[in-house]
């Protein structure tokens, strides 16, 4: 049943909305809407009603286990939201003056300050509303600093061929060519195909470590030298900051520019797709360039530098400070992990990541790299099954819901066949690990005993299996009264 | 079957078929749909714009996967197959009979350099491995 | 331990599950010399009581004002059933709906936000948001570049949101797009169609078209749609969403409507908070679908027969088309738009022409009151939506500061985007204020505006005698 549905002509919350204005205002005729729009028109206890129905049809953090490779699905912890939506900090205007603000600019202030400190880096900008943006940010930053050097050759960015589509997008938004770099049998970049690759055409090489293949590019420092060599500039892709927060830091390992998915690594919840905040880190060459607004300090007052500021930025990328209430909702969190607790995700998370790795190795299922050590996060591949069984990495993912767990990343990275990326999260207990390994168990009993119960899964979903190929072929993108 | 001998194909998964009077009708092959799974748009390239030999010029969707269509010679498109953005379907039911594009050589020296059945036939299977 | 579950007991087990003696081992891939080397500089962890204590005395450091500041980020009244329902943990700590089985909720909801949205743009198809209004202006600014095929030129009044006009500068720079700037008509404060034939010969992409305009006067959109046609340009229409509650919708505009809308859906329930989350929408003609950015929710059938929705016609996106994708964004603002529709469902038609209404009718009342304090007068004789600019006989800036004196935050002062504007001020009012609250403003600028005056006119008198 849609909203729509449930409209009935004339009813109206009248509370909800301001007394009717006297009179018809100053609007031209000319300007003025023929047809009101088409929004339904229901009780307050019906919108209540639908919207909380509709949530029950959605697996999620708070209702299930979610282990998402790459995608970093831990717990958001509820202070940290009920924190950011404190009176005062919604009711702040964003072009309010600077000193109206003086709270939250400390917590912008303090949290670029954080991010320096667990990234290695020499200055942050919170500006990028997700990772994408932080990526474009970052190349765009890349081309700034080569553009101000007169070096104008450089037309190509380098991105090894299991990086998230983001990467060679981005760079494509910032005038680039894109080469895909090769991954060899381990897991890792291939150092020669590097080698060959780069040179004076060479901007740079955007890079995620541990890789979305589950490990970590042992050949790192390497390649840094190699892109180094050649004048280019290393970047990181932050999706996977979690398999090394208080650990290993972007900064040491030679990179010059970083973007941090905080919706990931500093647990901000992903919401059904967004927001996100991908604030950007850079080295010292870069900083100038860093996208506006920045938070400054001074004499214990802070303000928001602009153009003015910093003429070298590459300007700014959104109307305002970024996603603030996500920014607040990070800082939140990582003053209540403060610097043990940080210490402790990227070590639990790969606790976790490499106890179920091992549990599902004894399980039967075959690991895409078995030699190496997990990260955060690794790939199992379902080739053998499906020449044995004919069941698929996606009947699997859609057999797993039916057991109470939402699936794991399916097909991604494309190069690995009929695979699964799975990220458990450090904040995700034994037992949780070891009911989704007997699920896993039951779906590779099912798979050869009753293929077909996996081929027409999920069963216990409020919907089965949708049809994909309709959907595209005719595509109905919004409702149509009957 | 799955790869006609009378067609030339291309190392991209066109398949070209000589006209009589002298005009390349294009298409993709069994193997490419294949790969692809069910087509859900196709987008030919307009008629009159002159292609140069491996260059973009139309695109091709699935659910999960897009492909870029490559010019096998370097010419001018003299028709394009409209029912196929209405019916993507048929790329899947008959790709030999569900054209693409006609093209009009500029060289018609280019057609002898494309690939005969079987050796297409190599190229499709190094491609499943 | 913050948001870790593991016993000790737990951990030796899963370490001998493993076949390792210690975390170390865990990380024995990572060249010795990079690891460890976190900064002394994070303070130690807080307790969630801690962190609450000092959150509260941060947030009430910021105060509470009486905001008539608008510029692109308008205060309106959320009914408290939005962010009670749209922060349940089912849509708040969800992933992106790519297993849509398990996303049904997400799913239909974002099918519901797109017809109410299509709906109030007069468009076919919206897609799921983008990140916000300015950044949704770079991506149309974008798609009509490859809509056109040819041209790399596009027109941006002058009267668009500065911000967001640089916004779109730094976005689509690098891709040989150039922008150029309409002037605007400095008596009625809107673009003049005549005023663009000069930019006839040029071969543009795309017209940009806001309504209202970034001075809160209603541009002639019919005229100037039109004339973006006539130019073979696309016409892109920037559009606040509760005015489009009274407005004509950007598909009607003209003689065959605009191709692209774009805004910030902010204004549809989702607080002001210092600047975001917020979302943007974007709408455009069902030809141009495959030219959006963006994820689309369409409606399907389970193989049970049974209606469900999926993301759709993904292939136009980053994950599938990589290089050649329609844009990078991955992550949008789902959560924002959760809230814009549940809001939009709780007020439905009659109710958002309400608030369009009463902030229409307090804009205006507001504008006629300060207009009549000595020396205050309206910079422009256009219509206007819910805000106005200002012209002051003195400086702005100490103006503003002896409002916030008194609670009052009193407009945006247009010193450094527009210099041409002299000592002027953008000032917004929309249904949150009450007579009281207007009164209270009208009476403080007359006060302080009046101080300021008497002693330099007092003052130029003895240079003429």
């Amino acid at each position: 049943m849609l909203i729509f549905e449930l409209s009935r002509p004339g009813r109206h919350s009248k509370g909800l909305s301001p007394h009717a204005a006297p009179g018809q205002g100053a609007i031209p005729e000319k300007h003025l809407r023929a047809q009101p729009p088409l929004l339904p028109e229901v009780s307050e206890l019906d919108v209540v009603r639908h919207y909380t129905g509709l949530s029950q049809k959605n697996f999620s953090i708070d209702t299930h286990f979610y282990p998402l490779g790459s995608c970093t699905m831990k717990y958001n912890p509820r202070a940290c939201n009920a924190l950011a939506m404190l009176p005062q900090f919604l009711a702040r205007h964003p072009a309010a003056p600077d000193d109206t603000g003086q709270g939250f600019l400390e917590c912008m202030f303090e949290l670029q300050e954080l991010l320096k400190e667990v990234t290695g880096m020499e200055a942050v900008s919170l500006a990028p509303m997700a990772g994408a943006q932080g990526e474009f940010a970052g190349v765009a930053m890349i081309r700034a600093y080569h553009d101000s050097r007169g070096d104008a050759g450089r037309r190509e960015i380098l991105v090894p061929d299991a990086a998230h589509g983001t990467n060679p997008a981005s760079a494509v938004m910032c005038g680039y060519t894109v080469r895909e770099i090769a991954t060899d049998a381990e897991g890792n970049v291939d150092i020669a195909a590097l080698g060959s690759a780069v040179g004076p055409h060479t901007a740079g090489l955007m890079l995620t470590n541990p890789s979305t293949l589950g490990v970590f590019e042992r050949g790192i420092l390497e390649m840094g030298t190699i892109v180094h060599d050649a004048g280019g500039l290393l970047y990181y892709d932050g999706a996977n900051l979690n398999a090394i927060l208080g650990e290993v830091r972007p900064g040491d390992m030679g990179f010059d520019v970083i973007h941090i998915n905080l919706h990931k690594t500093f647990s901000t919840p992903h919401g059904g797709g967004g927001p996100g905040a991908g604030p950007v880190g850079v080295n010292a060459r870069l900083a100038p360039f860093l996208p506006l607004p920045l938070v400054a300090e001074a004499k214990g007052a802070y303000r928001l530098l602009g153009d003015a500021d910093r003429p070298l930025s590459i300007g700014r990328l959104g109307a305002q400070l970024g996603n603030a209430g996500v920014l607040l909702r990070a800082y939140i969190y990582a003053r209540m992990l403060g610097l043990e607790g940080m210490r402790r995700v990227a070590a639990f998370a790969t606790l976790n990541a490499n106890y179920l790795m091992a549990e599902l190795r004894k399980a039967g299922f075959e690991l895409a790299f078995p030699r190496r050590r997990a990260s955060h996060e690794f790939l199992i591949t379902l080739q053998g099954l499906k020449q044995r069984t004919g069941v698929t990495a996606m009947d699997v993912a859609k057999r797993l819901l039916d057991k109470g767990a939402h699936a794991p990343t399916t097909y991604f990275p494309l190069m690995v066949p009929e695979c699964l990326l799975i990220e458990p999260t450090e904040t995700e207990s034994k037992r949780t690990l070891d009911a989704f390994v007997a699920a896993m168990k039951e779906i590779l009993a099912e798979a050869s005993e009753n293929p077909a119960l996996l081929k027409n899964a999920p069963h216990t979903t409020p919907v089965r299996r949708l049809d994909d190929v309709k959907a595209a072929r005719e595509p109905r993108l919004t409702w149509k009264s009957p | 079957m799955t790869t006609p001998d009378n067609l030339k194909y291309t190392k991209t998964h066109e398949w070209v078929k000589a006209e009589a009077d002298g005009t390349l009708t294009v298409g993709i092959t069994f193997h490419a749909q294949d790969m692809l799974g069910d087509v859900v748009f196709l987008q030919p390239p307009e008629v009159g714009r002159t292609l140069r030999k491996g260059e973009e010029c139309a695109v091709i969707e699935s659910v999960k996967a897009a492909a870029d269509i490559y010019a096998p010679v370097s010419g001018e498109v003299v028709a394009a197959n409209q029912e196929l953005a209405d019916k993507p379907e048929k790329v899947n039911q008959d790709p030999y009979a569900a054209w693409m594009f006609r093209i009009k050589p500029a060289d018609p020296g280019e057609l002898g350099a494309l690939l005969d059945a079987a050796a297409y036939q190599e190229v499709a299977e190094a491609d499943k491995h | 331990m913050p948001f870790i579950p593991h016993t000790e007991e737990d951990v030796r087990e899963m370490l001998a599950a493993i076949g390792v003696g210690s975390f170390e081992e865990l990380f024995d891939e990572v060249p010795r010399e990079l690891r460890g080397r976190v900064g002394a500089s994070v303070p130690p962890g807080l307790t969630e009581m801690e962190v609450t204590r000092l959150m509260h005395r941060r947030a009430e450091r910021d105060g509470s004002w009486l905001n008539f500041i608008g510029a692109g980020a308008y205060e309106h009244h959320i009914p408290a059933a939005v962010w009670q329902i749209a922060t349940r943990g089912e849509f708040y700590s969800a992933y992106t709906p790519y297993q849509a089985e398990a996303s049904q909720g997400t799913l239909q909801l974002l099918f519901e936000y797109q017809t109410m949205m299509a709906s109030l743009a007069g468009l076919e198809v919206t897609n799921a948001s983008l990140y916000d209004g300015a950044s949704a202006l770079a991506e149309a600014v974008l798609m009509a570049v490859r809509a056109h095929k040819s041209a790399r030129r596009v027109l941006i009044p002058a009267t668009v949101n500065p911000v967001w006009r640089k916004v779109v500068r730094t976005i689509v720079r690098n891709q040989g797009i150039e922008l150029l700037e309409a002037p605007y008509c400095s008596a009625a404060g809107h673009t003049l169609p005549g005023a663009l034939e000069k930019f006839a010969a040029q071969d543009l992409a795309a017209l940009v078209v806001p309504q209202p305009n970034f001075f809160g006067v209603l541009e002639p959109v019919d005229e100037l749609a039109d004339w973006a046609h006539a130019h073979g340009a696309l016409a892109i229409s920037v559009v606040n969403p509760v005015a489009l509650a009274l407005l004509k919708p950007p598909g009607q505009w003209g003689a065959d409507g605009a191709d692209i809308a774009v805004g910030d859906g902010q204004p549809l329930g989702v607080p002001l908070a210092s600047g975001g989350p917020y979302f943007g929408f974007m709408a455009c003609r069902r030809a141009l679908t495959r030219q959006m950015p963006g994820r689309i929710v369409g409606e399907t059938v389970d193989t049970d027969g049974r209606p469900g929705y999926t993301l759709t016609l993904q292939a136009r996106e980053q994950h599938i088309r990589r290089s050649k994708a329609t844009s990078n964004i991955c992550t949008n603002q789902g959560l924002m738009v959760t809230a814009a529709t549940i809001y939009m469902a709780l007020l439905g038609p009659a109710g958002l022409a309400r608030v369009a209404r009463a902030s229409h009718a307090n804009a205006l009342a507001l504008a006629t009151k300060l207009a009549e304090i000595e020396g205050v007068a309206r910079a422009f004789s256009g219509p206007i939506f819910h805000e106005t600019v200002l012209r002051l006989p003195v400086p702005v800036a100490p103006v503003m500061r002896a409002l916030k004196a008194q609670g009052i935050l009193g407009g945006l002062n247009l010193k450094h985007a527009y210099p041409e504007l002299g000592d002027a001020l953008l000032v917004c009012a929309t249904e949150t204020k009450n007579e009281q609250d207007l009164a209270f403003y009208a009476e403080n600028l007359a006060r302080i505006v009046g101080k300021r005056q008497a002693p330099r006119s007092g003052a130029l008198k003895p240079t003429n005698s």
